[in-house]
């Protein structure tokens, strides 16, 4: 029998980005909120400090930040027809575990999605016309605009001190930034990181080509930076330990870094750690949440009251949590109905290799960071015209060194034995001369057949069934990786490489090799229930007293990181919730 | 409450009263008839901001408990621990009983309320030069703090320190009776600074070296003292070892934030800033920092920044340190010592590292340290511990470097040192 404990305004269902964005703002509105973790707590001095956070094996081979399978897992399968295992060592993404969760072992690339990403089934059927998209691409708009999300990107990107150059401040374009985004209002809070070498020599191999070459924008920064909530972030030291290690120089953008020095200090926030909760609590008419059950680390179970819940966990484990707790209908592909786990995607990943004479170029690739790179975006979203090319989507094409770390830095060209005295005279040669991390990061649109469902047979310590991943990807996406390879491929040949080994995504997709983190989709915003889970303030259609925050709301992957939109779209959740919901508590969209 | 109000409604008194107190604090306040009015709001809050100046809660409120001054907290001394009473209303277990003058008697000369003698931890020392105004107010406000049932044994002492007429004989040695006299040469912000920092404030029982018998070394007022693993550093306006390098400003802002433009406060002054000083008024900070600008220290110790005042340490471990402080420091605290604005404290000209004792650097650098966070500098970022990274050759090297590289001049430190301050860290129980 659960302990039921005093009523609280919000309860918070995990303290990622999300999570740490919502208490912050809701707690300055004067509401009483309790964030609720299932792992543990994480600070930089004690996790990952420097005297220690540069441990390739701790953090990267064996996982020290992430989920453990053994805590829970996922079921894969590539199709209807399949019957799904579960993942018992991650593979093709990494899930984060604990307070800051993804946001600790990020890379920090922090985009913002292109003006006709938010409204892409429409702006493609009216420039290529109805019949171009495939029939079971489920592709569909937002409900939310670039426009009503523009100030909440900026409010994110000062939140985390972004560093970077604008390409387009209020429709004016400036020299040296992405000339494609949509309009900014002011710049970036600090400027760019520097650039290594390889960069420079991409970045003009790609204006030799004639294309606008512009550095990444970054969550890794490029100088000390105090943000509005007062609290400063220390400079990038280029170590290139950041993928899947804590930043221990305070140079990350987390809110470790960024939200929770100012969150733990007041009196109206409460976060609990090692707390998993494992459902939703609804009344009597389904059409009202009453707050959650949780588990903590001794077993005990506790039921949270609340008047309003907000699921902030990551996007499979909010659709999870929403099929568990019966919110919403399931997504059956056979009918097209339901809209819980339905426009399930990810990314569509693949790069190049470029080998350079080891005589005439050194790159220093151990001289890194997270989100450095050079990148062009001539060939992103529909900002190049896809009708001659029979496919739609893309991505950005950049050379993006992130790291040279010793156990996995191991390019060598093909011909070169696996093992052996040939193959260590071959990592030697090539260590330093060799392009191997950067490449094509590409949209992964939505279809009838990719989704989300609970699994029929595993089941979580709880004896919950694990979350099932359906997952395949389309002729559309191959043609567009194996076009946009060819793309990047060819700067790098401009760049000096004397030989370039293209690195294809092909199908199928697998689920053992790392790809990135970026699962989307499965409850997903839009203008009406009948195809949407959340409205355009990622409420619920079916519980207006939840929102639910993160990439899950993503209709469809653009061909960009997500996390700058994750954070908009919680700014944005956050303004309407404090603007319109506070004062009228009740669905926002009636539709 | 002037009586000549007392006719006014209720409601109106208040807002009278809300009045008043949206005034800086520091105002003088007019001068009370003797004794406490229970319903005088503005004495009451003026207490209430005394008892923060003074620091009580850090002795009087055992942290977690949830009861505020009911005391039970073990002080640590050189003699032994000490537990500390409890100050709540009580009349039993607390000073709910004792009349005013058995309060201010025990505030100002130590003499507990059977006659017998406090113990110096309580510093009355110090608290002797609190107006008696000042005193009555503190009791006026602790009259208002919910009265805790709490029975506490002070006396865990050993023989022959847990015999208290022995204190009789140590005041006589070192304990000087008397309200505080302002210096009609200095000016009103001075001696208001002198006021809190001699007083209430009881800066010099960290701060002031002591004697053998935990009497404080008046010739070396404020020159730095070793205490529960760290060394209180000289706060004199000393250029190296003081703060000589510091403005007025920087040091109220360090006292009100826990940072300023090149430190940040840890270990025991954490404490005192969470409790007392962060909350502090602005013109009482700047009127402490001005005091303690004016403190010469040393007057035969006053190297400017281009003398050294120590032998210059052997080159081969200034070599092996710079090295160590390569790997292992410079991606915080930058090449240059210079570290970053409010989160990683400089130890470039850094008065800290360069006291004689090292303790502190010892310190942060074997355990770590987490920086204190307050509202207008809430960053809080902390210092990992090396124990396990550094042997104490290594420690040694680097703390001689840091000390001694850019300008800085401090004595070297050995491995034994750093050997010994092992050993006492492990023991520490916190």
């Amino acid at each position: 029998m659960a302990r039921r404990l005093p009523r609280k305004d919000v309860v918070i269902i995990g303290l990622g980005w999300t999570g740490s964005i919502l208490a912050n703002e809701l707690t300055d509105a004067g509401l009483d909120v309790v964030a609720i973790e299932r792992g543990p707590w994480r600070d930089t001095a004690t996790d990952f400090p420097i005297s220690y956070a540069q441990d390739e094996l701790r953090y990267h081979l064996q996982h020290e930040l992430f989920l453990r399978p053994s805590q829970t897992s996922v079921t894969f399968r590539n199709n209807g027809s399949q019957t799904a295992l579960p993942v018992r060592t991650w593979g093709a993404f990494m899930l984060g575990n604990g307070v800051g969760g993804a946001g600790i072992h990020w890379n920090g690339q922090t985009w913002r999605f292109l003006p006709t990403d938010f409204t892409l089934r429409s702006h493609l059927t009216q420039r290529y016309g109805t019949n171009f998209l495939p029939a079971d691409m489920t592709i569909q708009d937002w409900g939310v605009t670039f426009d009503d999300l523009e100030p909440h990107y900026d409010k994110f990107e000062y939140l985390c001190g972004t560093s970077g150059q604008a390409g387009n401040i209020n429709g004016t374009i400036q020299d040296g930034g992405n000339p494609f985004e949509g309009p900014r209002s002011r710049p970036y809070p600090t400027p760019p990181l520097k650039q290594g070498y390889g960069h420079m020599l991409f970045a003009q191999a790609a204006k030799e080509l004639g294309y606008k070459p512009f550095p990444l924008p970054a969550g890794n920064l490029s100088q000390s930076y105090t943000n509005p909530l007062g609290v400063t972030l220390g400079q990038c030291t280029y170590c290139g330990f950041c993928e899947w290690f804590g930043c221990a120089n305070y140079a990350k953008a987390s809110p470790q870094t960024t939200i929770l020095p100012v969150l733990l200090r007041k009196p109206n926030f409460e976060g609990r750690t090692g707390c998993e909760v494992t459902r939703i609590n609804l009344d009597n008419t389904g059409k009202r949440a009453t707050g959650v059950t949780y588990v903590d680390d001794s077993g005990e179970e506790f039921e949270q009251p609340a008047d309003l819940v907000l699921l902030c966990a990551f996007s499979l484990f909010n659709v999870q949590l929403l099929l568990l707790s019966g919110i919403g209908t399931p997504y059956d592909p056979q009918s097209g109905q339901g809209q819980i786990g339905r426009n399930f995607t990810h990314q569509t990943m693949s790069g190049a290799l470029g080998f350079f004479d080891k005589d005439k170029y050194n790159f220093n690739p151990f001289v890194a960071s997270g989100a450095i790179g050079m990148i062009i975006d001539e060939f992103n979203g529909d900002n190049f015209d896809h009708g001659p090319l029979g496919f739609v989507g893309g991505g950005y094409i950049g050379e993006m060194q992130t790291n040279g770390r010793p156990i996995e830095t191991t390019a060598v060209p093909p011909d070169t034995p696996a093992w052996g005295p040939k193959w260590k005279q071959a990592l030697r040669d090539n260590y330093l001369s060799t392009i191997n991390a950067g490449g094509v990061h590409a949209s992964f649109y939505s279809y009838r057949d990719n989704y989300l469902s609970l699994d029929p047979t595993y089941k979580d310590r709880f004896g919950r069934p694990l979350m099932r991943i359906t997952l395949d990807f389309h002729d559309n996406e191959i043609k567009m990786s194996a076009w946009l390879t060819n793309k990047y491929a060819e700067i790098v040949q401009r760049m000096g490489a004397k030989q370039v080994v293209n690195q294809y995504r092909k199908p199928p997709y697998d689920v053992t090799e790392y790809q990135t983190s970026h699962l989307n989709g499965g409850a997903i915003m839009g203008d009406n229930p009948r195809n949407s889970a959340l409205n355009r303030y990622l409420q619920s259609w079916d519980v207006p007293n939840l929102f639910v925050m993160g990439a899950s709301a993503f209709p469809q992957n653009a061909g960009y990181n997500p996390t700058g939109t994750v954070g908009a779209l919680a700014y944005w959740s956050a303004a309407a919730i404090r603007s319109q919901y506070l004062k009228n508590p009740g669905p926002l969209v009636h539709a | 409450m002037p009586e000549g109000l007392s006719y006014l409604p209720r409601l109106t008194r208040a807002l009278l009263v809300g009045a008043a107190l949206s005034l800086p604090v520091a105002v003088s306040f007019p001068a009370l008839a003797a004794g406490i009015d229970k319903q005088d709001f503005r004495q009451i809050e003026r207490g209430h901001y005394l008892t923060i100046v003074g620091d009580c809660a850090a002795c009087h409120t055992l942290p977690g408990s949830g009861h505020d001054l009911a005391g039970g907290r073990a002080i640590e001394t050189p003699f032994g621990e000490l537990v500390s009473p409890n100050i709540t209303p009580d009349p039993v277990t607390g000073v709910g009983a004792w009349t005013d003058d058995e309060f201010v008697d025990a505030l100002t000369k130590g003499t507990g309320r059977d006659g017998t003698h406090l113990y110096p931890a309580m510093p009355y020392t110090y608290y002797t030069k609190v107006t008696r105004d000042d005193a009555l107010a503190i009791r006026a406000y602790l009259n208002t703090i919910p009265a805790v049932h709490n029975e506490v044994n002070s006396d865990q002492l050993p023989f022959p320190l847990d015999v208290r007429m022995s204190m009789t004989a140590w005041d006589e040695m070192f304990f000087k009776p008397g309200t505080f006299e302002p210096d009609k040469s200095k000016s009103a912000e001075w001696n208001r600074g002198a006021y809190l920092t001699e007083g209430l404030g009881h800066c010099g029982l960290c701060h002031t070296p002591k004697n053998i018998l935990g009497g404080d070394k008046t010739h070396k007022q404020m020159q730095g003292y070793n205490l529960q693993g760290w060394f209180a550093p000289n706060i004199t306006n000393d250029p190296r070892r003081g703060l000589g390098s510091w403005s007025i400003e920087d040091i109220a802002t360090y006292l009100k934030t826990g940072h300023n433009k090149t430190s940040a406060a840890t270990g025991l002054m954490a404490e005192t800033l969470n409790l007392s000083t962060s909350k502090m008024s602005d013109d009482d900070l700047t009127a402490i920092a001005t005091y303690l600008k004016d403190q010469p220290g040393d007057p035969s110790n006053q190297p400017n920044q281009t003398q050294t005042d120590s032998a210059a340490p052997d080159q081969a471990i200034m070599k092996a340190g710079a090295q160590i402080y390569a790997d292992e420091c410079s991606g915080c605290h930058i090449g240059n010592g210079k570290g970053i604005p409010g989160l990683f404290p400089s130890l470039n000209g850094t008065p800290v590292v360069q006291q004689s004792d090292p303790t502190t650097p010892l310190h942060v650098v074997l355990r770590g340290a987490l920086s204190v966070g307050t509202k207008p500098a809430p960053t809080a970022a902390a210092m990992p511990a090396f124990a396990w990274v550094l042997n104490d050759d290594q420690v040694a090297a680097v703390v001689t470097y840091i000390r001694n590289a850019w300008g800085n001049s401090a004595p070297a430190v050995s491995s034994s040192d750093v050997g010994k301050a092992r050993q006492q860290l492990s023991e520490r129980s916190d």
